[in-house]
This record gives C-alpha cells, sequence and structure tokens, in this order.
C-alpha cells in the first residue's frame, strides 16, 4: 500500500471543528464530498476582512476600498493560478450549481437550436442534469446520457459515437462521480469532443478540491467548481470558462459592476469577467477562499492526492473483510477518488447513519443528489463516506467498526 | 442512542410488515414521501359504518419509516374513525416505542401517520367537510 506524506494527525489542530465532541466522541468527518471543515487561516482571513478592510469593490477611491478591490482581484488571480489560466477567464459565483446555470443560461441558449443534442452521463449530480433539462423544454435541444457498465466506468465507446454524430453540439460532464468516487479519462474525451468542434464543460466540484487540475492540458472549455469543497467558505463558486467563449457570451445576470453605460433604453457592458458579476458579490468569502487555495498550495495537490488514495485503498481493503458490505464503483484507486458508496445487507442508509452518530461519526445517506445514478444501481439510496486531508487511517477503523456494530444491532 | 431504537420489536416489523399490499375495493389511497430520506409510503383505506375495516400499507425506505407503518396499521385497525381521527403524534411515537428520535428522524417515523390522516381528510371530504377540517386544522404535519 502507498504511503501517505500528510501528516493529517498534525494538519487537525488547524481545523477548530475537530474539538468538538458528538455524543462525547471524537468528530470523524467522513462527509466532505459534500463539504469540508474550514481551517483557522480561512475562517481568521474572513474575520480579518470584515475587521480592517470592509467596503465595496470596484467603485469608491478612497483607501479602504482600494485595498478591498485589490484583494478580491488577488484571490481571482490565485484562484487563475491554481489552475493555470488566466484571471479574466475566472467568473465568481455562488456555487457549482450556479456555474452550470450560467453556461446553460448565457452560452447554451443562445448557440443552440432546437434537436441539438446535449450529452451528459448517468453519473451526474442534478446540478448537471437540471439545468439541461430545463434549456431542452425552453428551446427544443435533446439530452442524451451516456451509461456506465458494472464497475462505475463511463461506456466510451457510446460516447464517441455519440459525439460522432452531427447533433451533437455540447458535451457536460463529471471530472469524478460524487457517488462512485470514479475519475473518468477526461482529457481523452475532450480531445475527441475537439476533433469534432463540440465545446466540453468539466464538473470538477468533486476533482479541483482533491488532484492536481492543469486546464491548460485538460484544454476544457469550461470548468466549474466551489470553494466550500475545498476548505474554502459556502457561497463562492467559480467559472472557469476560455476567453473566446465569454467574450461572445450575452450577460447572465444585469445589474450594477457588470456594466459599462447605462443608458434609458440600452447599456454597454463591461469587459471579462466583470460582465458576468452582476451586484455586489461576496466578497469576504472570496478574500476567503484565498486562503484556502494558499493552505492546500502548502500541502500539495500531489500529496492530497496520495493521501486520499492511502486512505481509500486502507478503507476498501478493511470492508472487503465484511461480506455483508456491498461497495460501489471502481475498485482500482487508480480510477478512483476517495468517495466510497455501499449498502450493508437490509440497513437502509438513514438507519446506518444513525448508528455512525452515536459514534461521532458524520456520514452520508441518501440519492446524493444523483436519482439517475441511483435508478441506474437499482438502489433507492446508498451510504457514503469520503475523505479528505485531515482524515485517519484511525478514523476508518472506527468507521469500519460502527459497520460491524450496526451489523451487530441489525442482527445480520 | 441505537440499541433504544433499533429494538426487536422494530425489526421485527421492518423485516416482516404487517398489513403490507394493497385493499380490494379501498375507499381512499394516498401516496407520500420524505424529500429528505426518499422514503415512500402509500396507505390504503377500507371504511364501513364509520369503522376502519381495512388498511394496508406499500412503501419503502429506512427501518423506522417502515416499521412504524406497519405497527401503525396494527393499531388502527378496526377501529372507529371519530377515535383515530384524533390520534396524535405523541401517542403514536409512544405507541411504537419511538420517543427518542432526533428531528431528522422522527420524519421517518411520523410518515405514515401522515399519510394515514391525509387519507382521512380525503375520506372525510366527501361525507363530512366539518370532520376533514378538523383533522387538517388540528394536525401539525402538513
Amino acid at each position: 500500500m502507498q504511503r501517505s506524506i500528510v501528516n493529517s494527525y498534525e494538519l487537525r489542530n488547524d481545523f477548530p471543528i475537530f474539538r468538538k465532541k458528538i455524543n462525547g466522541k471524537e468528530l470523524v468527518y467522513l462527509d466532505n464530498a459534500s463539504t469540508t471543515q474550514k481551517p483557522y487561516t480561512v475562517i481568521d482571513s474572513i474575520t480579518d476582512f470584515y475587521s480592517n478592510y470592509n467596503s465595496n469593490i470596484h467603485r469608491a477611491v478612497y483607501q479602504l476600498a482600494e485595498e478591498a478591490t485589490n484583494m478580491y482581484e488577488q484571490s481571482r488571480g490565485k484562484i487563475a493560478n491554481f489552475i493555470n489560466v488566466r484571471p479574466e477567464e475566472i467568473i465568481f459565483t455562488r456555487n457549482t450549481t450556479e456555474s452550470i446555470n450560467l453556461i446553460a443560461h448565457s452560452w447554451a441558449r443562445t448557440n443552440l437550436k432546437k434537436d441539438d443534442v446535449i450529452v451528459i452521463t448517468e453519473i451526474e449530480h442534478h446540478s448537471n442534469i437540471v439545468p439541461w433539462q430545463i434549456l431542452c423544454q425552453e428551446r427544443g435541444t435533446r439530452l442524451e446520457y451516456v451509461g456506465i457498465d458494472g464497475n462505475g466506468f463511463l461506456d466510451l465507446e457510446y460516447m464517441i459515437e455519440l459525439i460522432s454524430s452531427r447533433k451533437v453540439k455540447m458535451v457536460s460532464l463529471s471530472h469524478m462521480s460524487n457517488v462512485l468516487g470514479t475519475i473518468v479519462p477526461i482529457e481523452r474525451i475532450i480531445k475527441i469532443a475537439h476533433e469534432h468542434d463540440i465545446p466540453v464543460l468539466v464538473d470538477g466540484a468533486q476533482s479541483v478540491p482533491h488532484m492536481p487540475i492543469n486546464v491548460k492540458n485538460m484544454d476544457c472549455d469550461f470548468l466549474v467548481f466551489s470553494a466550500h469543497k475545498m476548505l474554502g467558505p459556502t457561497g463562492v463558486g467559480i467559472l472557469y470558462a476560455k476567453k473566446e467563449y465569454l467574450d461572445k457570451m450575452p450577460p447572465f445576470m444585469g445589474g450594477g459592476d457588470m456594466i459599462k453605460e447605462v443608458f434609458k433604453f440600452h447599456t454597454n457592458y463591461n469587459d471579462v469577467p466583470y460582465k458576468f458579476e452582476a451586484g455586489t458579490p461576496n466578497i469576504a468569502d472570496v478574500v476567503g477562499f484565498s486562503a484556502a487555495i494558499e493552505y492546500l498550495e502548502r500541502i500539495g495537490m500531489e500529496n492530497i492526492r496520495k493521501h486520499e488514495i492511502y486512505l481509500t485503498e486502507y478503507a476498501l481493503e478493511s470492508m472487503s473483510s465484511l461480506d455483508y458490505i456491498t461497495v460501489y464503483g471502481p475498485r482500482d484507486t487508480k480510477y478512483r477518488g476517495g468517495v466510497i458508496s455501499f449498502n450493508i445487507a437490509d440497513i437502509h442508509p438513514h438507519d446506518l447513519a444513525t448508528i455512525m452518530n452515536d459514534h461521532g461519526i458524520a456520514i452520508r445517506s441518501g440519492h446524493h443528489c444523483a436519482q439517475v445514478l441511483m435508478e441506474r444501481l437499482d438502489v433507492p439510496a446508498t451510504s457514503r463516506a469520503s475523505f479528505y486531508i485531515y482524515n485517519t487511517k484511525e478514523e476508518i477503523d472506527k468507521f469500519v467498526n460502527a459497520i460491524k456494530e450496526a451489523g451487530r444491532i441489525f442482527k445480520i | 442512542m441505537s440499541d433504544d431504537i433499533y429494538r426487536e420489536i422494530i425489526l421485527d416489523h421492518y423485516r416482516n410488515p404487517r398489513n403490507k399490499g394493497k385493499v380490494e375495493n379501498a375507499d381512499v389511497t394516498v401516496h407520500d414521501s420524505n424529500p429528505l430520506c426518499g422514503d415512500e409510503i402509500d396507505i390504503h383505506l377500507k371504511v364501513d359504518e364509520g369503522v376502519i375495516s381495512d388498511v394496508k400499507f406499500e412503501g419503502k425506505g429506512c427501518a423506522i419509516s417502515q416499521a412504524s407503518a406497519s405497527m401503525l396499521t396494527e393499531l388502527v385497525m378496526g377501529k372507529d374513525l371519530k377515535i383515530v381521527k384524533d390520534l396524535k403524534k405523541e401517542d403514536m411515537l409512544e405507541n411504537i416505542g419511538l420517543t427518542n428520535l432526533g428531528p431528522a428522524r422522527i420524519k421517518c417515523a411520523l410518515l405514515s401517520l401522515k399519510v394515514l390522516k391525509v387519507s382521512m381528510v380525503k375520506y372525510y371530504s366527501e361525507n363530512d367537510p366539518q370532520s376533514a377540517e378538523q383533522i387538517r386544522s388540528e394536525s401539525s404535519l402538513y
């Protein structure tokens, strides 16, 4: 088994929440695919902003406003650098969901017409399904799904077949499944799509926080992710889009900051990226996100990926000794992130999550906003454990012991 | 804690549900689900001369939602509708022995009662709108 060089025991001291006791037990937080905990540096940077720099940005000429504007724009620069793109290609939204909606509303609505096909997959989160359904109802475009095999791998052959048909005008897919952990061969799919001049939107909500991402190598046209899944605050989403797209896209929302000049009956819009950031943005949390990126960069994304491979392999191995557990998704951690969905005999995931909570363990239970995938797996729900930098081998032992305890309570 | 919730009787009703299935010529059938959990319950109700002559449920979900539905059908089978009409959620939880649930899981335990109450509202709304309104106003479930 690969070893981890991330000292998660030491890192835990950076996160105030781990001082909290749940039912008298130490918190074992295994719901990181949903949202992650925040280190002091992130929490402090938000307090620091409100205490020392609070003012609105891009407007006033006094010192405070200049400082706040600089902090906000420096954060944009840091995020751009983190995924290797230009700052003007980074748009701040509320979350991944809003980023996808922005593309559906602005780019897709103006570029797709009746009978054009949008390709998505069976592993998508509802946020990468519903915006396209809304568009289809409005424009008469059509949705096509690429399925998965029994191990949770995409049916690439069908994907290629679809892309080669002339009807397809857009591909939108998860880089990593929030349920199965499957990491899809994204660069290959993008390369094939580009051979047919089809733009690709990559939902990086689960991948960007957990592995090195270089957009220049990946060559996606759109990349979306959320700050709160990578140690940052809630309320900040990122949309990366190639500048050639952003320049041609109409605004998403109208209002302050997205304008150059407003006349009685028309408006000249601001330059990219400001054209897509109407109204006062979430300044303090954008600044807080910058501190989260600094924290992640100090550890190194390659090391984070290795740490999660180490934990996932250990968990999969420990769980495989219990024959009443069904684990979904790829077995090989080369193709799987730190997300494990599973079911235990006839114990419903909600009952398991209740028992886990007795032990201070937070796991997710339910459909994980992926009902299309649940239908494909033919289960109403799954339990899910998902890992991050602060999780330890001992926590996985506690998690597996709690599974055994559930087996005892349910007399399996 | 979980040992107090998942007692023998709950597991028994979960794995061997009573009165599960459909009712021939049911007077009312009502379906509802718990969006948080995805628990689903259908209740089929047949009333003869003011008495619940048959009640069955169909559903899927967690042990708490399914066992409590099974126990609820046993509780109200053959009872006068006037008595069932006044069944409070506290009585129901007491009766099935689940008084120690947190706010998230209590919804699982009460889903079947909610569906039963809606069934009665639907039944009464045709021949006794006053009782229908009474159930609706007294129930804080919906």
